[in-house]
C-alpha cells in the first residue's frame, strides 16, 4: 500500500513537471514576437533593412534614439494617432458598457412581451459578419456628415450584441430578490439598476472593459474607412501608412509598435483579476 | 391613503410604469438595431442590384453583379478564405482545448500566471504584430523562419508569396493571438463541471483520456459550440490579418480574403454594387456554415 502510494506520488510529480514545462515553453514562445519588437525598436532602421529581424542584442548599434524620433517624425504625428486611439477607445468603451449593460439587464431581469424575440435577434446579430454592412454604413455617414469624426468611428459599436449577450448571462446569475427588496424600499426601477445592480455587476464590467478596449484599440477596417485626416488617424491606420512599397520606416514602426502595446497592457493589468473571474462567471451557460 | 398622495401616484410619469420600464432598458438596442443593422442591410440588398457611379447616378441592373462576380479574383479570394477558415477552426478549437484541460487539471503549477501570459498576445494590434510576423517570415535567408528551416537542412522559403505557406503564417498568427482567449472560454466551461463526476469516474477506473471524452467534452459542449461559432465567423470575415501580412492591394492577390475583395471593389474600384453583392454572398456563406455546424453539434436537438 505504502509502496504503491510512493509510485503514485512519483508519477504525479513527473506529470506536474512535464505539464508545467510545456506551459513554460509555450509561454516563452508566445513572448518571442514581443522580444523581437523590443530588440528591433532599439536598432537603426537601416540595420533592420539590411539584416531583418535578429534575436541577438547588439549593443554596438542599439540605443533609445528611435524613441526620441517618435517626437520628430512628421512633426510628431505619432502622438496625434496615439491621442485619437485613446479618445476613441475611451468613448467607445464607456458608452458601449453603459448601454449594453442596460439592455442585457432588461433582458435578464424582466419578463415582457417580445423578450424572446429581442434576445433571438441579439444572438443572430452575433453571427452576422459586421464587415458586410460597412459600405452602406459609410454612405449613411456621408449623408449625415459624420465622416472623418470620432463619433462616426464609434457609431457601429454603441451597443455591441456580444456585450448584451454577456451582460444578460451575467445578470441571470444575480438574485431577483434584490429588485423586489429595493422596490419595497421605494426605489424606482432605474434607481435599483444604478444604485444596486451596477455595483453587483462589476466583474462583468471588468471583463467587458478589456474586450472593448482591445477591440477599439486594434480596430482597423472601419476607422480606415471613416477617417481621412492624417492627424485623426488611429495607431493601426497610422502605422499602416509607414509601410510603403518604397521601404518601411522601421525607425518609427518598431518603437511605435512597442509604445502602442503599453496602454492596453496597463488596462489589462488593472482589470485582469475581475476580467478572468468575470469572463468565467458570465460566459456561456447553455 | 389621502386624496393628494393618490393624485401624485396617478400622475406617476409613464417612464416608471412597470409595463414600460423593460422597454426603456432595451430601447438603446432597438434603435441601434434599426440604424446600424436593418437600414444598412436593406440598402446592401438594394445596392447589390444596382450600378452606382457616384451619388447621382444609380442604375438598376438586375442580377448582373452576381453574374459578373464569378471571376478569377473572386474565386481566388474564396479559396483563400475557405482554406484559412478551415484551418482556423480546426486549430483554434483543438489546441486551446488541450491547453485548457491541462491548465485546469491540478498538474500545473502557477495556472493563473500562465492564463494571464497566454492572454497577452490578444491585446496587441494585428497591424503592429503583423509587421513582426512579416519580417520573421521574410524572404531573406537570415529571416528567423528560414533560419529554423536551415536547422533542418531545408532551403529558405518565400513564405508569403504562396497560398499554402502564406496560409500557414496566417493561421499561426491567429493561433498566437487568440489561443489565450479560447483557453479562458474553455476553462470557464470546465470549471462548471461538478468535480464529483470525476471522482466517480476515477473510482470506476477511468483514465484521464476516458474522463476527457466522457465527462469534460460533453460538459463543455455549450462553450464548444460558442467557440466554434465565433471562430467560423472570424475565419470567414478575416481581413486585418491579411492586410497586416500583405499590402492592402497586392498585385498577385495572395492572401486576399472575401472581405478584402469586397473592400477592393467598393473603395479602390469604386464599384459599390458589386461590393454589396460580394458582402451578401459572404453573409450567406457564414450563416450556412454555422447552421450546418450547429445542426452537426446537435444545438437544435431538445436536451432530455
Amino acid at each position: 500500500m505504502k509502496y504503491s502510494n510512493r509510485i503514485d506520488g512519483k508519477r504525479q510529480r513527473v506529470k506536474t513537471f512535464l505539464a508545467t514545462a510545456l506551459m513554460f515553453v509555450t509561454a516563452a514562445l508566445l513572448m518571442v514576437p514581443f522580444y523581437f519588437m523590443f530588440l528591433s525598436s532599439l536598432k537603426p532602421g537601416t540595420e533592420m533593412l539590411r539584416n531583418g529581424l535578429s534575436l541577438t542584442f547588439d549593443p554596438g548599434v542599439s540605443s533609445f534614439k528611435n524613441y526620441e524620433a517618435l517626437n520628430t517624425y512628421r512633426d510628431g504625428i505619432y502622438w496625434h494617432w496615439y491621442k485619437s486611439s485613446l479618445i476613441i477607445m475611451l468613448l467607445q468603451t464607456v458608452i458601449g458598457l453603459v448601454l449594453s449593460s442596460m439592455v442585457g439587464y432588461g433582458l435578464a431581469m424582466y419578463r415582457f412581451k417580445g423578450r424572446n424575440a429581442v434576445f433571438t435577434l441579439v444572438l443572430i446579430l452575433m453571427m452576422v459578419p459586421f464587415e458586410i454592412l460597412l459600405l452602406p454604413l459609410y454612405r449613411m455617414l456621408i449623408k449625415v456628415h459624420l465622416t472623418d469624426t470620432y463619433f462616426g468611428v464609434i457609431l457601429p459599436y454603441l451597443v455591441p450584441p456580444f456585450m448584451i449577450f454577456f451582460f444578460r448571462q451575467y445578470v441571470l446569475g444575480l438574485p431577483k430578490e434584490l429588485l423586489e427588496a429595493a422596490r419595497i424600499d421605494g426605489c424606482s426601477d432605474y434607481g435599483v439598476f444604478f444604485r444596486i445592480m451596477v455595483p453587483n455587476m462589476i466583474p462583468a464590467y471588468g471583463a467587458m472593459t478589456i474586450l472593448s478596449c482591445m477591440n477599439s484599440w486594434n480596430n482597423l477596417l472601419w476607422p480606415l474607412i471613416v477617417l481621412n485626416t492624417n492627424e485623426k488617424f488611429t495607431i493601426p491606420i497610422g502605422m499602416g501608412t509607414t509601410i510603403t512599397p518604397y521601404g518601411n520606416a522601421f525607425d518609427v514602426l518598431m518603437p511605435g509598435a512597442v509604445m502602442a502595446v503599453v496602454p492596453i497592457i496597463i488596462v489589462y493589468l488593472f482589470a485582469q483579476k475581475t476580467f478572468i473571474a468575470g469572463l468565467t462567471s458570465g460566459s456561456v451557460k447553455g | 391613503m389621502n386624496e393628494s398622495s393618490r393624485t401624485t401616484l396617478q400622475k406617476k410619469r409613464w417612464l416608471t410604469d412597470p409595463k414600460i420600464v423593460p422597454y426603456v432598458f432595451i430601447a438603446p438596442f432597438l434603435i441601434f438595431f434599426l440604424v446600424i443593422y436593418l437600414y444598412p442591410f436593406i440598402s446592401t440588398i438594394l445596392m447589390s442590384f444596382q450600378k452606382i457611379d457616384g451619388p447621382g447616378s444609380v442604375e438598376w441592373i438586375g442580377t448582373k453583379n452576381y453574374e459578373k462576380m464569378w471571376n478569377r479574383n473572386f474565386k481566388q479570394a474564396l479559396a483563400t478564405t475557405f482554406r484559412y477558415a478551415f484551418w482556423d477552426v480546426v486549430v483554434l478549437t483543438i489546441v486551446p482545448l488541450i491547453f485548457a484541460v491541462i491548465l485546469n487539471s491540478s498538474s500545473v503549477k502557477f495556472p493563473a500566471f500562465f492564463k494571464s501570459v497566454f492572454f497577452i498576445p490578444a491585446l496587441t494590434s494585428i497591424i503592429v504584430v503583423g509587421i513582426v510576423f512579416r519580417l520573421a517570415f521574410g524572404t531573406l535567408a537570415t529571416a528567423p523562419a528560414n533560419r529554423v528551416l536551415a536547422l533542418f537542412g531545408q532551403p529558405p522559403k518565400d513564405w508569403l508569396m504562396f497560398a499554402d505557406t502564406g496560409n500557414f503564417v496566417l493561421v499561426l498568427l491567429t493561433l498566437w493571438r487568440w489561443m489565450g482567449v479560447n483557453i479562458i472560454y474553455y476553462i470557464s466551461g470546465l470549471q462548471a463541471i461538478p468535480t464529483d463526476l470525476y471522482e466517480a469516474a476515477k473510482i470506476d477506473g477511468a483514465n484521464s483520456v476516458q474522463q476527457f471524452f466522457h465527462i469534460s467534452l460533453p460538459g463543455i459542449k455549450p462553450v464548444l459550440i460558442y467557440v466554434i461559432t465565433i471562430t467560423v465567423l472570424g475565419g470567414f470575415a478575416m481581413f486585418t490579418e491579411s492586410v497586416a501580412l500583405w499590402a492592402q492591394n497586392n498585385p498577385g492577390g495572395v492572401g486576399r480574403t472575401i472581405v478584402g475583395y469586397m473592400y477592393l471593389m467598393g473603395f479602390y474600384k469604386n464599384n459599390m454594387g458589386m461590393a454589396s453583392a460580394v458582402g451578401l454572398v459572404l453573409l450567406g456563406l457564414v450563416l450556412a456554415v454555422n447552421l450546418l455546424q450547429l445542426i452537426a453539434m446537435g444545438f437544435f436537438r431538445k436536451e432530455d
